[in-house]
């Protein structure tokens, strides 16, 4: 018995000792390391305040909050106003507004810089693929609000060029920019104009790393230029491909929230109507501003981005060995 | 390719179809981009008169650089620059050096607590508070109304710092660290007086990076300032262009003639203005795009 509790107490002791010695240890590693920790200290401190503290705001979805009461004070209402976004008949426009204009996006945009940087890859005039990159690059470069006021320029009705050219044409003038009919294709197009070009860098490093023997041994198989393209390149682009189809994927929900609410009218609300411009609207650019209700359809469609994109990357590591962890 | 051309001759037509395929699609894509360009660029020079009645179509018709004048004399347009500038010269700094503080350690092998840290960075990657938890946090601080939520807002980028560090592991060799170590140097000197100098170039993309955002950012200032006086250039720009508020009492030495045109010069005004708040970036981009394709390109390597 008593050789039993000696036995446990060294147990004991062994364990405190370990724990000590693990404490100093990592005492000896902050000391060695202080500098470090010191460095990053301040951009961690940002971090928490300008990152997590919102995150700890989130809870006001489920609070009636009041700026009075602040977001400890306010009471709870569970999920008060999840029920009444799901209910509410605006759900099923914001919905599908936005996940029509995300996927066709997608659908639309993510093929285009693929095909330009198989293109410029194959380009035998060097000069000829530079200058059409640096022209094809600008673009990425123009700011949202200038980017949509170009299309306003381009698409209005009185003195827009596209319309005097239709116009010319014999045809009658289109509300490009007002009508709901019309807003994807806006939205969508002008992104592709924008991105495209910029899009192809990331696929031109990937074809720049193909291993030239695999082009030498096509070669003496008497493959011609297309079909090294179909059995060499396109093959070495997968990887980079999958990559990006999650990491859009994972961004479904969030369109490019900022250039629908710039191209937001009061006539083409129908369409131009999506998620997030809605947080907006009801969170802060409203009279009487409802911040709980805003947060809820906020997190709502944070949680369903960060689903997707969860299950995307499962669904791709099963089929293809391709993922982002 | 020609060295091979021998090699392919029985393949030569095929291969010929596919190149004049291939230039017909860079072509498009070159002209698809470039002539809207060209077209503001001409519009911009050209009489109000000639642009709304739709006979300006490649180069500018009537000379004339009125829309240039209205910009420069329009008030708004003259304190959003002034408020730009401000904001992306001052944010940049802070993003750099905050970029910079963040990846270095998390760069160094030898830093234990570097994983830890790192998790905290990249947990925001995923998860984040959304705009009215955010909101409410600035409007506790009390930056609504400032020009600093200008700069604090996104003041470091996970993603820029992440290329960064990855450009840190890569490029500083790790003998060269040991050896200053040895020398008695502590890592915030070996920061600054020997990974800065040999790191000219990632600074470079990412101060390219941060300060085009910083021009071309609006969102922020819409939702954090009603002050007309702190407006950065994009807001300005949306109420002239997007909105079509173009306010003549905000123009100085506006004569009878020019206000009897009136809706043409605010037309001209508008492809004047698309030029002069693009300038800054595009003057740069000739010079600078190499420096955005490589970080791009560090930006792909898992780091």
């Amino acid at each position: 018995m008593n050789n039993q509790v000696i036995a446990k107490n060294d147990i004991k002791s062994d364990k405190t000792d370990a724990l000590k010695n693990k404490f100093s240890l990592m005492k000896k590693e902050f000391i060695k390391s202080y500098q470090f920790h010191l460095i990053i200290l301040i951009p961690i401190i940002y971090m928490i305040i300008f990152h997590y503290f919102p995150m700890y705001g989130i809870q006001i979805a489920f609070k009636d909050f009041s700026g009075v009461k602040g977001i400890l004070g306010s009471p709870w209402v569970g999920f008060k106003y999840f029920e009444k976004f799901f209910s509410s008949p605006v759900f099923w426009v914001l919905l599908k507004n936005t996940l029509a204009v995300s996927v066709y996006a997608l659908v639309a945009g993510f093929p285009i810089p693929i095909i330009l940087a198989l293109a410029l890859n194959s380009s035998k005039s060097i000069a000829f693929k530079k200058t059409v990159q640096m022209v094809t690059y600008a673009p990425h470069f123009i700011s949202t609000v200038v980017m949509v006021g170009l299309m306003y320029q381009f698409f209005s009705t009185k003195y827009g060029v596209v319309n005097i050219i239709i116009k010319y044409l014999g045809g009658d003038p289109i509300m490009f920019m007002g009508e709901a009919s019309w807003f994807r294709h806006m939205f969508v197009w002008s992104g592709v104009w924008q991105n495209a070009g910029w899009g192809t860098i990331i696929y031109l490093s990937s074809l720049a790393g193909i291993n030239p023997s695999l082009y030498e041994a096509a070669l003496m198989d008497g493959a011609g230029r297309f079909k090294r393209m179909i059995y060499i390149e396109i093959p070495s682009l997968m990887p980079t491909i999958v990559t990006l189809l999650i990491l859009n994927f994972g961004r479904v929900m969030n369109v490019g929230f900022e250039k629908a609410l710039l191209m937001q009218t009061a006539t083409n609300m129908e369409t131009s109507n999506v998620i997030q411009t809605y947080v907006y609207q009801i969170g802060l650019n409203s009279p009487i501003p409802n911040y709980s209700y805003a947060s809820a359809i906020g997190l709502f469609n944070s949680i369903i981005n960060f689903v997707l994109i969860i299950v995307v990357n499962w669904i791709s590591r099963k089929v293809s060995e391709n993922s982002l962890w | 390719m020609s060295k091979f051309g021998k090699l392919s001759s029985p393949k030569e037509k095929g291969d010929t179809v596919f190149y004049i395929f291939n230039t017909l699609i860079l072509g498009a894509a070159f002209l698809a981009v470039i002539y809207p360009l060209i077209y503001i660029v001409s519009a911009s020079f050209s009489s109000p008169f000639a642009v709304t009645t739709g006979r300006v179509w490649l180069l500018p018709v009537d000379f004339t650089v009125k829309g240039y004048q209205a910009v420069f004399n329009h008030k708004d347009i003259l304190t959003g620059y002034k408020n730009s500038t401000i904001y992306a010269s001052i944010g940049t700094i802070l993003n750099v050096i905050l970029t910079v503080a963040a990846a270095y350690p998390l760069s160094r092998k030898e830093f234990k607590a570097r994983s830890f840290y790192m998790k905290i960075f990249v947990i925001t990657m995923f998860f984040h508070g959304g705009l009215i938890p955010t909101y409410l946090l600035m409007n506790d601080l009390q930056l609504i109304n400032t020009r600093a939520i200008m700069i604090l807002t996104a003041a470091i980028n996970v993603y820029n710092m992440i290329i960064t560090r990855t450009f840190f592991q890569t490029n500083i060799p790790d003998e060269l660290i040991e050896a200053a170590r040895i020398d008695g140097m502590g890592d915030i000197r070996i920061l600054i007086k020997i990974v800065l100098p040999l790191s000219k170039s990632i600074i470079a993309v990412i101060t390219l990076f941060y300060a085009v955002n910083h021009w071309n950012h609006f969102f922020a200032a819409l939702i954090y300032l009603n002050d007309k006086k702190l407006f950065p250039l994009q807001i300005v720009l949306r109420n002239i262009l997007v909105l079509n508020q173009v306010d003549y009492s905000m123009m100085e030495n506006i004569s009878l003639e020019e206000i009897t045109a009136r809706e043409g010069l605010a037309e001209l005004l508008k492809f004047s203005l698309i030029i002069v708040a693009s300038l800054p970036v595009l003057m740069l981009y000739p010079f600078v795009q190499k420096y955005f394709v490589k970080g791009v390109m560090i930006g792909s390597l898992k780091g």
